[in-house]
């Protein structure tokens, strides 16, 4: 690490905080007791910095010592130590490139190479004053090395040629996704999953155990209702496999005219989600699903993957009155649109 | 639960206090324990790591002085717990932190003014290994400016951050800091300004290294080469306890000595860097004024002029003392001016309201120095101890600190380092003190007046509202006499008991200098206004050359308080007595056998001889029998009764006694290094006034 000094230089006579930055001075302020506040010098420099263009002059550290009435020595020992805060101008897309273990022996030094014939040596400003470069220690991110930050963005998967891409889009006002820059989602493995592909993993059919194999069997009411299973995110894994389901009966299917649809969302426990999926079953209507038998119940838990959920939150017997034209306590509140999630999609 | 822990250190079974640290209860048991970092005077960093000791059963070295007795347990079995400061584990552990330190501190011993008296080639004498195994480049350190005291070479840094500690603890102006971090920490003052502290010398001696080390004394001397003599310092009524190092007849430098009850180990920057005025602006000759000039004369001239100017009459003869005289001389003058009859004698600066009444409760600071530390509530009225008595004003801020003490100011508001409760300016805010919040729950209250409060008209009024105060606050009771007067003038309390005050029908100073006198003695007065003197004959006996010798018709040369063993009796009442370091200059005398001289010549023969017979003389006065005693609260009983007060107090604000703290005496006036630092203040003074 080099030595920090301030560029006095640069940091002319004067420093004052946007005054759209007062309200998070206020609320980091606020976390502290008033004798106390000596405690927020860390956000209020990180502040001052992010106002100031990406690097803290010496007006607005004693701007941030001023307001928590701290001695200047003080906050100039905060802001040197920690290399975060950067005490020379930066260009208006600072580039923070990782050197550390991992992403050096994934082609850190390739990357260095560009920055420097890219941009130049580190902590210069390209003459337009939009790209500037250092190189930090480890950002965190090694399953994606070799990497760099640039503002607040992490740009990962790099190549050489990938980088020198990203600076020249920045040089030129063009801006660019962050994240990986490669066939990757975040920090799954390169195009698309390796493991955890077996479908059935996802479609509840490995639900069907329904007691713990070590339980004391005189247990009925576990084996009557099982612990539901959360259904798992797929966000990754196409979840596109059709759905089978294996046991009870499928409820009959009925195509109406639209208008005649019933809202399903106004019984409990049926969202948007769970109506477009009835709806893709041909059930439309309250009627429909008072008429539901046992085994149509089973079918419908079975293959929408919650196990005991129409019988818990009484599905049938609240179509029952629906369907008769009555309310009930849930359904007054959707009609008052008090439940935002039978408005807007659910999950 | 017992407070007593027993812990077993080498092998010798001590018991020490829980509150005690590791290495505390080690020096209790007589082991030496090497650091560098740690000092009894500042908080615990633990940095150095040094200190490290063996503790039976523990898996690592212990730092001994971050190691609380208090945490500790005993072993299994129940017995005490076995240190080592000694052996091979214990040696191994420092000789590895000593090649730590050593790795990046540069071989200029030869070149560094710290040798010699530096703990790091001590300890790397003691600890350390014979080579180095370091072959990388050493790292260097660009020096940093701290002001015209303190000289830094930075790459001797070792980054202890007792400097830091200093100024942020004692001196409470936080401008040291260390910046960076790792290989690239660096010791500095924020973008290298200058330290603004008026004790920032002490940096120097807290400096384990040569990192920090005095700017004048720069390559002047090496410490085995220097005349240690202990002496008083009298740059202030404290009468701080001082070391005064000497080559040939020059003084090399000053430095603190412990004195628990007066200076801690600390010392102002005046005391410390005063000493080039030593050996300039120096009398060295007696000198008579001729034609308007002054021209040098031998001592027997100059007594023929003396004689003559004397021969005026008694009531047209004055005599004022100044702020360095010492007992001796002020008995002396004392004694021949009154058996010439002049009764116009005084020592207290012009409009001096106090030391008349014969009751010397009332002009010293009763209490003590180190009495503020039992203090649950301060009042300072018309006195700033920062610039008065700088070292106690770092007491009172540590008592502030570390022991919850309130403070009260009537007077002009400054910056005094702690924070207090500004009662008002001027002396009728006293009135009403009594009811301040500061004051609520006292238990043991202290008042201390300054010259600033009593040299005044209503002066009599303050002295008088204020001791009244202290009875109804519960100031004066059984051991403890929570009032007092903070002098700024190392000599005056010690010219007031010998009854250096206006006789009989006698004129005070602002009579004898406002005009009217035929003849007036000066004895050191140089802060004075001398303008009224008219066409006066001026006898100025001193040892330097300021206003006062300026304006004399005739001068005779006395030595400064380096240069004679002399009696001082400092704002507490506490008798001290400095050492001659060094000879008087050229023909200059010691101020009482000037005195005994010209009493032949007048045919008034004072019955003394030598110095010790003029403390003999002294000593009838039994105050100054006891040497170094303060009275204390000793002086409660005679603070009981109120002076009759005359006079109302008035609502004028209280004038600062001391206008700039580096120039506060002939001797200050007359260093270069004093005039750089009050430059420097000024020059720092100037855009907050602005503001």
């Amino acid at each position: 690490m080099a030595l920090r000094r301030f560029d006095l230089e640069a940091g002319g006579d004067t420093f004052a905080f946007k005054p759209e930055t007062e309200e998070k001075i206020a609320f980091w302020r606020g976390k502290y007791p008033a004798e106390k506040q000596r405690s927020a010098v860390i956000p209020m420099l990180w502040l001052a910095q992010k106002d100031n263009n990406g690097w803290l002059s010496e007006p607005a550290m004693r701007e941030v010592a001023d307001r928590l009435e701290m001695p200047y020595i003080r906050v100039y020992e905060v802001a040197t130590f920690y290399t975060m805060f950067r005490l020379q101008p930066v260009g208006k897309y600072h580039v923070q490139l990782c050197g550390t273990t991992p992403c050096q022996l994934r082609g850190a030094e390739k990357l260095k190479e560009v920055c420097r014939k890219e941009i130049g040596d580190i902590m210069y400003v390209t003459d337009d004053g939009r790209l500037s470069w250092e190189e930090v220690e480890c950002l965190g991110a090694c399953v994606n090395a070799p990497m760099v930050q640039i503002n607040d963005d992490y740009y990962e998967d790099l190549t050489p040629e990938s980088l020198s891409q990203i600076l020249g889009k920045l040089k030129n006002g063009v801006e660019v996704a962050p994240g990986p820059q490669i066939d990757r989602v975040n920090s799954a493995p390169e195009g698309g999953a390796t493991t955890l592909t077996e479908p059935s993993l996802f479609d509840g059919s490995r639900n069907a155990i329904t007691t713990l194999p070590n339980l004391p069997s005189a247990e009925p009411e576990a084996a009557a209702e099982p612990a539901p299973a959360e259904k798992p995110k797929t966000t990754l894994i196409g979840g596109g496999a059709e759905k089978k389901a294996e046991t009870g009966e499928r409820p009959p299917m009925v195509t109406i005219d639209p208008a005649a649809h019933d809202d399903l969302k106004r019984i409990k426990g049926i969202g948007p989600k769970n109506e477009d999926a009835l709806n893709e079953l041909g059930i439309y209507t309250f009627k429909q699903i008072a008429a539901w038998t046992a085994e149509n119940v089973d079918w419908v838990e079975d293959f929408m993957s919650f196990p005991g959920r129409i019988e818990r939150e009484d599905w049938i017997g609240q179509a029952k009155t629906l369907a008769e034209g009555g309310e009930t306590e849930f359904s007054k509140r959707v009609d008052a649109g008090d439940v935002p999630s039978s408005q807007e999609d659910e999950d | 639960m017992s407070d007593l822990f027993k812990i077993n250190i080498d092998g010798k079974e001590i018991e020490v206090p829980k509150s005690y640290t590791l290495m505390q209860a080690c020096e209790a048991a007589g082991a030496e324990i090497p650091r560098f970092c740690y000092h009894e005077r500042l908080s615990v960093a633990g940095n150095c790591r040094m200190c490290l000791v063996e503790w039976e059963g523990a898996p690592k070295p212990i730092a001994s002085c971050a190691q609380n007795v208090g945490d500790m347990r005993p072993n299994r079995d129940g017995s005490a717990p076995n240190i080592r400061t000694k052996g091979p584990y214990v040696e191994k552990a420092r000789n590895g932190v000593m090649e730590f330190l050593l790795i990046n501190h540069p071989l200029d011993c030869p070149i560094c003014d710290q040798g010699g008296e530096c703990d790091l080639q001590d300890q790397a004498v003691a600890y350390g290994r014979s080579d180095s195994r370091y072959e990388e480049n050493k790292r260097a350190v660009e020096d940093k400016n701290m002001g015209p005291l303190v000289k830094t070479i930075m790459t001797r840094c070792i980054q202890c951050t007792r400097c830091v500690r200093f100024v942020a603890e004692v001196a409470g102006v936080e401008e040291i800091g260390m910046i960076s971090r790792g290989e690239s920490a660096e010791i500095t003052t924020y973008l290298e300004k200058s330290l603004t502290s008026e004790l920032s010398g002490n940096v120097i001696d807290l400096c384990p290294v040569g990192a920090l080390t005095s700017k004048p004394y720069a390559f002047n001397a090496r410490p085995w080469e220097l005349r240690k003599t202990s002496s008083i310092d009298v740059m202030d009524a404290m009468g701080a306890s001082i070391r005064v190092d000497a080559k040939g007849d020059g003084v090399m430098r000053i430095m603190p000595e412990v004195n628990e009850d007066i200076n801690e180990e600390w010392l102002s920057d005046k005391s410390r860097f005063v000493w080039d005025g030593l050996a300039r602006q120096r009398l060295d000759k007696p000198y008579v004024r001729v034609d308007g000039r002054l021209k040098p004369a031998s001592w027997g001239e100059a007594f023929e002029a003396v004689k003559a100017a004397l021969s005026k009459p008694a009531d047209k003869i004055g005599v004022v003392a100044g702020d360095l005289i010492e007992a001796e001389q002020a008995k002396a003058a004392l004694d021949l001016f009154r058996a010439l009859g002049v009764q116009s004698t005084d020592c207290r600066p012009a409009g001096a309201q106090y030391g008349t009444d014969g009751v010397r409760e009332h002009y010293i600071l009763n209490p003590t120095l180190a009495g503020v530390e039992e203090a649950d509530a301060l009042l300072l009225v018309g006195v700033n101890p920062r610039v008065e008595a700088a070292v106690w004003n770092a007491r009172i801020r540590k008592t502030w600190l570390w022991a919850d003490l309130k403070v009260a100011l009537i007077g002009e508001a400054a910056n005094l380092t702690y924070d207090y409760a500004h009662l008002g300016t001027g002396a009728d805010a006293l009135a009403d003190a009594a009811t301040a919040d500061f004051l609520k729950g006292a238990k043991r209250p202290m008042i201390v007046l300054g010259e600033g409060a009593l040299c005044r008209e209503d002066g009599a009024a303050v002295l008088a509202a204020a001791i009244k105060l202290a009875n109804e606050t519960g100031a004066i009771a059984d051991g403890w006499a929570g009032f007092g007067v903070l002098h700024n003038a190392a000599g005056r309390v010690g010219a007031l008991e010998t009854g250096f005050v206006p006789g009989e029908g006698g004129k005070a100073t602002a009579e004898i200098l406002g005009g009217g006198m035929e003849t007036v003695v000066l004895l050191g007065v140089d802060e004075m206004d001398l303008s009224g003197l008219g066409g006066a004959t001026v006898i100025y006996v001193g040892s330097h050359g300021d206003a006062g010798a300026s304006r004399a018709d005739i001068i005779l040369p006395s030595a400064a308080y380096t240069e004679m063993s002399a009696t001082f009796v400092n704002t507490e009442g506490r008798v001290q007595v400095t050492s001659r370091a060094v000879q008087p200059k050229g023909e200059a005398r010691e101020g009482w056998a000037i005195f005994r001289a010209l009493s032949d010549v007048m045919g008034k023969t004072l019955p003394y001889d030598t110095v010790d017979a003029v403390r003999e003389a002294l000593r009838e006065n039994d105050l100054f029998t006891g040497i170094g005693y303060a009275p204390g609260a000793a002086g409660a009983e005679a603070l009981k009764a109120v002076p009759e007060a005359s006079g109302s107090l008035s609502s004028a604000p209280f004038k600062p006694v001391i206008g700039d703290f580096y120039l506060t005496n002939p001797i200050a006036r007359a260093s270069k290094t004093m005039a750089e630092c009050s430059a420097l203040a000024t020059a720092l003074d100037t855009p907050v006034a602005a503001e």
